[in-house]
């Protein structure tokens, strides 16, 4: 191990010793990836890093992080939700029938819309864990489910935010410039603890890790993924809200879908967080939407077409994919 | 004497397939009993009824003379009975003491007490005599041996009273089985544990065991003390059952 690294010469041990360190860290690939990009689109263009347009990335980087929390969660327990997408686009309405059509408050209509969004996750984990539907499925049909009942509900028209939700609500929630991304920072950190260091997390490693021996162990493997589906759906809603909050308009095409949804497990999956279940890293998604957000923004400024962009968008995450697993095939070369 | 833990007329099923037809068995407080039989007689059916993984289809299970239905590995658990299965239930992308304490963690609510789980994992190996640098490696990185070992310290150090052990000698090299007989024998001598053994080695068995059971086709067909039958006769009886189904 670090014995060997010793007799190196030039890297003073200590050096030596913090970079093997980094290199171990799962996070470490994409982290290089993202600074890597900053140095470029910095070098390409003046603006890259300008406020303005550091509040530009945050507020792209900050939905597809929070809804990346709970795919990650999800892919870590050997599950993923296709759903999510459109209960952050169906959330925003939510909120505005409450608010609008029944006169409830807006904080108690905020969480009713969360609550109901939570429930979408809890029928998504009921049919996956009782009914032993793979989560591909089941999530694609509520996925268009979902899309129908925000279509037939909205019939296809943006509506503005609700009059009582507009002022501080709004400013705190979204609309303000570093508002989105404090919240991301925040639920980032609180998952990550929760993944990290307490048995709900552990557990979660466990049942998609060994979902046998999980479940002989004791640990009720429903319970965690019915709770990790809830958790996605409610972020899905909270991400969804935010959005509205942020371009001032509940509307039923924008802020969600599948892009919201691709996005996110994009940025797990570049983030670190392996498709197979047992493991998965939830600062990893933070960094990982943070790429996707400067992928997309950086082509922009340097003058690319929108359409040109995806192409580059694409072929950047196979990139930055296969460093990824390059890099971590290193790490585990390190570590035995 | 009151069973520790005493099986009458369990049966299970599975669709077309009878696992058990009718098995009553029992082990008395501080008795290692062993449990042999071919491979696909029930053993291991009969290990994860006792510990609540199952539920049976017919009979009644008793825990110190009381009847108890077990309705799940954890409520098995709460009564004093926990197993280390075949498939050991380890999970390969947590660190040996994460497994050694699964869902049994040790926690400074809200979070997981970590360091408090390493040092009794470290110690708890110690005494079992299990070589182990670091207790913080995935378990993924270790040896078949090791494994098992982890998984039954897991099972002794979680103050069960009665211990199902499902071949906990297969991936074992001599000095690792070793390890895991004197362990039986340690807490068969301070008498507080109950130990059911499923083994195909009948010499270990004879050596660590009190008595001796043998399921055949979902019954058992043979009950004796290990001091009042032999390797010969053990053998016999396997070898026999397939020459007769021949």
């Amino acid at each position: 191990m670090s014995e060997t690294a010793a007799p190196a010469r030039g890297l003073p041990v200590v050096g030596r010793a913090l970079l093997d360190g980094f290199v171990r860290r799962r996070e470490a690939s994409v982290l290089l990836v993202a600074l890597g990009l900053m140095f470029y689109f910095r070098a390409a263009s003046d603006v890259f890093l300008s406020r303005d347009n550091l509040v530009n990335i945050a507020q792209a980087t900050a939905p597809t992080a929070i809804v990346a929390v709970g795919i990650v969660l999800l892919l870590v327990s050997g599950e993923i939700d296709l759903s999510v997408g459109i209960v952050a686009a169906f959330a925003p309405f939510l909120l505005h029938f409450a608010i609008d059509y029944y006169s409830v408050p807006v904080l108690p209509a905020f969480v009713l819309a969360l609550a109901l969004s939570a429930f979408i996750g809890l029928v998504n984990g009921f049919i996956v864990t009782q009914l032993r539907v793979p989560s591909f499925v089941v999530t694609l049909g509520t996925f268009f489910a979902v899309q129908g009942l925000l279509l037939m509900t909205s019939h296809a028209y943006p509506v503005p935010i609700p009059e009582p939700a507009k002022g501080r609500f709004q400013t705190w929630l979204g609309a303000g410039p570093w508002a989105s991304i404090t919240w991301a920072v925040l639920i980032v950190t609180v998952f990550h603890v929760i993944l990290t260091r307490t048995r709900w997390g552990l557990h979660t490693i466990s049942v998609g890790g060994n979902p046998v021996g999980a479940t002989e162990a004791g640990i009720r493997a429903s319970r965690i993924k019915i709770g990790n589906f809830m958790i996605t759906s409610a972020l899905g809603g909270l991400a969804g809200i935010m959005e509205a909050a942020r371009i001032n308009t509940i509307d039923p095409n924008i802020g969600g879908g599948t892009t919201l949804t691709f996005a996110a497990i994009s940025a797990a999956v570049i983030g670190g967080t392996a498709l197979a279940g047992g493991s998965g890293t939830i600062v990893g998604a933070l960094l990982g939407a943070l790429v996707l957000a400067e992928l997309q923004n950086g082509f922009n400024l340097i003058g690319y077409s929108a359409n040109t962009i995806f192409l580059i968008l694409g072929l950047a995450i196979l990139v930055s994919m296969i460093a990824n697993q390059y890099l971590s095939r290193l790490r585990r070369a390190g570590r035995s | 004497m009151t069973a520790a833990l005493e099986v009458r007329h369990v049966a299970k099923r599975f669709g077309a397939l009878t696992a058990l037809r009718d098995i009553t068995l029992h082990v008395d407080p501080g008795e290692v009993l062993g449990l042999i039989g071919d491979n696909g007689a029930g053993k291991s059916t009969l290990i994860k009824i006792l510990c609540g993984f199952h539920r049976p289809d017919e009979g009644q299970i008793l825990v110190n003379g009381d009847e108890v239905t077990l309705r799940s590995v954890d409520h098995a658990r709460s009564l004093g009975i926990d197993a280390v299965y075949q498939d050991l239930a380890l999970v390969n992308e947590l660190s040996v003491y994460h497994n050694m304490f699964l869902n049994r963690e040790l926690v400074r609510w809200p979070l997981l007490n970590n360091r408090k789980m390493r040092r009794r994992a470290e110690e708890h190996l110690r005494d079992m005599g299990v070589d182990l640098p670091d207790v913080t490696v995935e378990v993924a990185k270790l040896s078949g041996g090791q494994r098992q070992a982890i998984a039954v310290a897991r099972s002794v150090y979680s103050d069960a009273r009665v211990l199902l052990l499902d071949e906990p000698l297969a991936a074992m090299g001599a000095k690792e089985g070793t390890m895991i007989l004197d362990l039986i024998r340690d807490l068969k001598q301070r008498g507080e544990v109950s130990v059911i053994i499923i083994a195909h080695n009948y010499a270990q068995v004879l050596d660590v065991c009190d008595r001796v059971n043998l399921l055949q086709q979902g019954r058992i067909t043979f009950d004796k003390k290990a001091a009042d039958t032999s390797l010969e006769e053990l053998t016999d009886l396997v070898v026999a059952e397939y020459r007769r189904r021949r």
